[in-house]
């Protein structure tokens, strides 16, 4: 009981980490929003949120100082689509929940009872400066995934920012395949079951549903309303536009383009549909027919004609591999110097993968920047976070400071001599 | 060990693997084999590939890595009739009437070479009727050979021509079998036939696979391997033949030609070069008491994310690893994987590769290096720029067996350069200009010099910067 009462007492008084002020000073900040880099900036943040970030910023009494000198300062990276914290292992059905492939259920599946917060990869990922994932599953026996969330890459066990963020759709080859092997059968399943989902909204009792559990019907509404966001896989300049034409039949869809290879052939037509798209950043091969015309200068051309732009990992290692994010970025940059490719200027690489993700996903106003009042997502880069020699040195998510070490840093140690020692290498830790 | 005896101890180690002596055996034994079956010493689809015609050509004011860990500032490179003509610092001699561009702010490096890829046997676009890597029939095919499946028309050699400064590449079969089939190195040159495209003078290779693959393609099917001991009792069953078979050949018995056995009767021979892919490493430990007990010889193992943990040994058996820069987690032997593999075992002294096994990473080798480079340094290894860039030009060029002719900025050598616009080991850096023997194959400020596949030609997207 002693011992109890005392622990109970060095927790009331110690502050949560996320609750401290601490004051960031010297680095070169970064904000995020696509606005030039600040020397010899500050940053501070306070109860888990940004309180100030810039030159000339006053630093409150008492805070605690980090020094980055030298250093940059940046928003936490945001993953503009991924599937972590669904997969451990890949190839190991029971540990991988990206897709339900024999599940009869499809729009109401919800990820946030499959997403893992002790997953190796979100450790992985967090040493690497990822702050924060858009993670969405994969479909299953039908051309909708379900819901997807929004997540934090936080060391504790509330990975949570928003459940049910969005719906995904696969409406490209992977869609027309599922769908019963053409591109009309994949829009026809899409058409049928929003109108059985618009069915079951005027009468929930209409059970006469042949593609659809009630539950789908459900998680379907929002979409038909435009309260929630549906993602649509596609890939090729046709797909791109009939996708775009389902707003005549469905004016109120919250459309966002994922993949989007040849989304520069009909850029300007997504411009004025105003449909934001998260693109893989360096595709440029014709993998398939439906990415024929790729090319590394998609993003690029995109933006350049008023499309919002953000870096996704579609299909790409997206549940191991999101530390490969600001290499991607500092690729879009090498294509500024590149006669006849189109690449984004520094500031807004590091955009596509900040604060970028947060505006198509609708949470601009808490995450994403550096801006007063967004969450503290906070990385320390040892140099310029896009160039391959840098480290995240110093990670905040929410306010709190993260521990960076992870398994891969374990076998690293354990091997950095590799020969064996007095005891065997299990004892060596 | 400091850095220097490392270094020393790795040439070694190499010098065992393919020094004097043991290379006046093989010639000996070649000789012999010739007069017994010059059937199995015959070469059929030989190369075809001719050098293009270059210019003779100068570059100055430029930094160059010359690939086997040299670096040199405010260089000087000539390359004329195809090779190397000199190398050297700022007062280099440049002879009149040649081709000279200033290299202010550039740097210059021999070709990529990718000791591990699929363009042409598994190309794009990557439909059923284009994959054809795998002969996943048999769990032994060593008759097959990989240039009988390449595409010659594969959109991808182009860029990892353009964005990769790929010069040369070694294509494979799959990993479905534990004896893929040959293996074949090709120029990343365009030609009509796949012939047109052969490294002359290469080395064959036997492409190998250890672990979950073989035994999940057969066991899965029902029959041997479906186990890692499996997989071991099939090899040593195959290498049994192979020594009976190459005994026979030896004896000058006249023996049914079998193109299974005459591939591993090369690779006994020595003159076909094993690439295993391996990932874990008590796997590899296994495979090398394999080849001793055959008396064969691993030049590489691929996928090998684990050879940090025995770096040392694979040190003392002259092994080099090829192996991403920090893939892991796709599968279980996969899953101890870490992104500072390639720089524990440079630091053990071992020869390390960087490899691709991916249309798409073939073309950021470079960057791939690089990454390996900044995870060493934050573990306090630090390894310089030059000698990051031998794991993806002589290394490879070591293990594919070609670095006599390519893979470094030796005079006399084929003149496969990478002028980059920046240091290659940045990510803001690309090619910028690629010669391949001496001939201009990419220039980024040219159109012209972009090849544009016939899979391409008319399709949307022909001709674009990718």
């Amino acid at each position: 009981m002693k011992r109890l009462l005392l622990f109970i007492a060095t927790f009331s008084i110690a502050l949560p980490a996320s609750a401290q002020t601490v004051a960031i000073t010297g680095g070169r900040v970064v904000i995020g929003d696509g606005s030039p880099a600040i020397e010899n900036g500050t940053v501070v943040l306070s109860n888990g949120k940004i309180v100030a970030a810039g030159a000339n910023v006053a630093i409150p009494a008492g805070a605690k100082r980090i020094d980055a000198n030298g250093k940059f300062v940046t928003p936490g990276l945001f993953a503009g689509f991924s599937r972590v914290g669904l997969v451990e292992v890949g190839a190991v059905e029971a540990a991988n929940d990206e897709r339900a492939a024999t599940s009869v259920f499809s729009a109401s599946l919800d990820v946030q009872y499959a997403l893992n917060p002790y997953t190796s990869p979100i450790a992985v990922s967090r040493a690497a400066g990822v702050t924060r994932a858009v993670v969405s599953p994969g479909i299953g026996r039908s051309i909708f995934g379900g819901m997807g969330a929004i997540v934090d890459l936080g060391s504790d066990a509330n990975m949570m920012t928003r459940a049910r963020a969005f719906q995904f759709v696969e409406l490209g080859e992977t869609g027309h395949a599922k769908a019963g092997g053409s591109r009309s059968a994949a829009h026809m399943m899409f058409r049928a079951m929003l109108d059985e989902a618009r069915r079951y909204a005027v009468n929930p009792a209409d059970l006469d549903m042949d593609l659809l559990k009630p539950a789908d019907a459900r998680a379907l509404l929002p979409v038909l309303n435009g309260s929630m966001p549906l993602l649509v896989h596609v890939e090729s300049a046709g797909d791109i536009v009939q996708v775009l034409g389902l707003r005549t039949d469905f004016p109120a869809l919250k459309l966002v383009l994922i993949g989007a290879s040849e989304g520069w052939r009909v850029a300007d037509a997504i411009a004025t549909a105003n449909v934001p798209v998260i693109a893989s950043a360096l595709n440029d091969l014709p993998d398939a027919f439906e990415t024929l015309a790729a090319t590394q200068s998609n993003i690029g051309r995109m933006s350049r004609a008023g499309v919002k732009v953000a870096i996704g990992m579609i299909n790409d290692s997206d549940a191991h591999q999101l530390r490969y994010t600001p290499q991607y970025a500092g690729n879009l940059v090498a294509l500024t110097r590149v006669p006849g490719a189109a690449g984004l200027s520094w500031d807004e690489a590091f955009a596509a993968i900040s604060s970028r993700p947060a505006e198509i996903l609708g949470l601009a106003a808490t995450l994403g920047s550096l801006k007063p009042g967004r969450q503290a997502d906070v990385v320390v880069w040892s140099g310029d976070p896009l160039e391959l020699s840098s480290q995240a040195e110093i990670v905040f998510i929410d306010g709190a400071q993260q521990p960076l070490s992870n398994r891969q840093q374990r076998l690293r140690d354990r091997y950095k001599t590799p020969s064996e020692g007095a005891l065997p290498k299990a004892y060596e830790r | 060990m400091n850095r220097k005896s490392t270094f020393i101890a790795a040439l070694a180690v190499f010098a065992l693997g393919i020094g004097g002596t043991a290379l006046d055996a093989r010639k000996k034994d070649k000789e012999e084999e010739q007069k017994a079956a010059p059937a199995s010493k015959s070469a059929p689809f030989p190369s075809t590939y001719k050098a293009y015609p270059g210019i003779a050509t100068a570059i100055r004011n430029v930094t160059i890595f010359d690939g086997e860990g040299g670096r040199i500032e405010n260089g000087v490179l000539f390359m004329s009739g195809g090779k190397i003509n000199s190398i050297g610092g700022p007062d280099t001699p440049i002879p009149a009437d040649v081709a000279v561009f200033d290299g202010a702010g550039k740097f210059i490096t021999p070709g990529v070479i990718d000791i591990h890829s699929h363009l042409g046997d598994y190309p794009s676009p990557g439909v059923d009727a284009h994959s054809d890597g795998n002969e996943a029939t048999s769990p032994t095919t060593p008759e097959v050979w990989a240039e009988h499946s390449v595409w010659p028309q594969d959109p991808g050699f182009s860029r990892a021509l353009a964005n990769g400064g790929v010069t040369s590449l070694q294509v494979l079969p799959g990993s479905a079998n534990l004896m893929g089939g040959r293996t074949v190195t090709l120029k990343n040159v365009y030609a009509r036939t796949v012939q047109g495209m052969k490294f002359p003078g290469a080395p064959y290779g036997l492409k190998m696979a250890c672990g979950e693959n073989p035994k999940r393609v057969y066991g899965g099917k029902g029959r041997m391997p479906s186990t890692r001991m499996g997989n071991l009792a099939v090899n040593r069953q195959t290498w049994i033949k192979a020594e009976e078979y190459r005994k026979k050949l030896k004896g000058g018995k006249e023996v049914t030609r079998d193109l299974a056995l005459e591939t591993l009767a090369g690779v006994l021979d020595g003159e076909i070069l094993v690439h295993n892919h391996c990932y874990r490493a008590d796997e590899m430990a296994q495979v090398i008491d394999m080849a001793k007990e055959f008396g064969y010889k691993v030049s590489t193992f691929h996928h090998a994310v684990e050879s940090y943990k025995i770096a040392d040994m694979l040190a003392a058996e002259g092994i080099c690893s090829a192996v991403w820069a920090d893939w892991w987690g796709f599968k279980m032997e996969a899953y101890d994987a870490i992104p500072e593999n390639a720089a524990l075992i440079h630091n053990a002294g071992a020869c390390t590769i960087i490899h691709s096994d991916d249309a798409n990473q073939i073309q950021r080798l470079n960057q791939e290096a690089a990454k390996v480079q900044a995870d060493g340094r934050a573990m306090g290894i630090d390894i310089s720029d030059a000698e990051v860039v031998r794991w993806f030009t002589y290394n490879p060029a070591k293990a594919i067996g070609i670095a006599e002719m390519t893979g470094s900025l030796q005079i006399g050598k084929m003149a496969d350069v990478v002028l980059w616009n920046g240091n290659p080991l940045s990510v803001y850096s690309r090619p910028e200009k690629v010669w391949v023997d001496g001939a201009l194959l990419y220039d980024a400020k040219d159109p012209a010099r972009r090849p544009v596949s016939d899979f391409e030609l008319g399709q949307p997207g022909e001709g674009d910067v990718k």
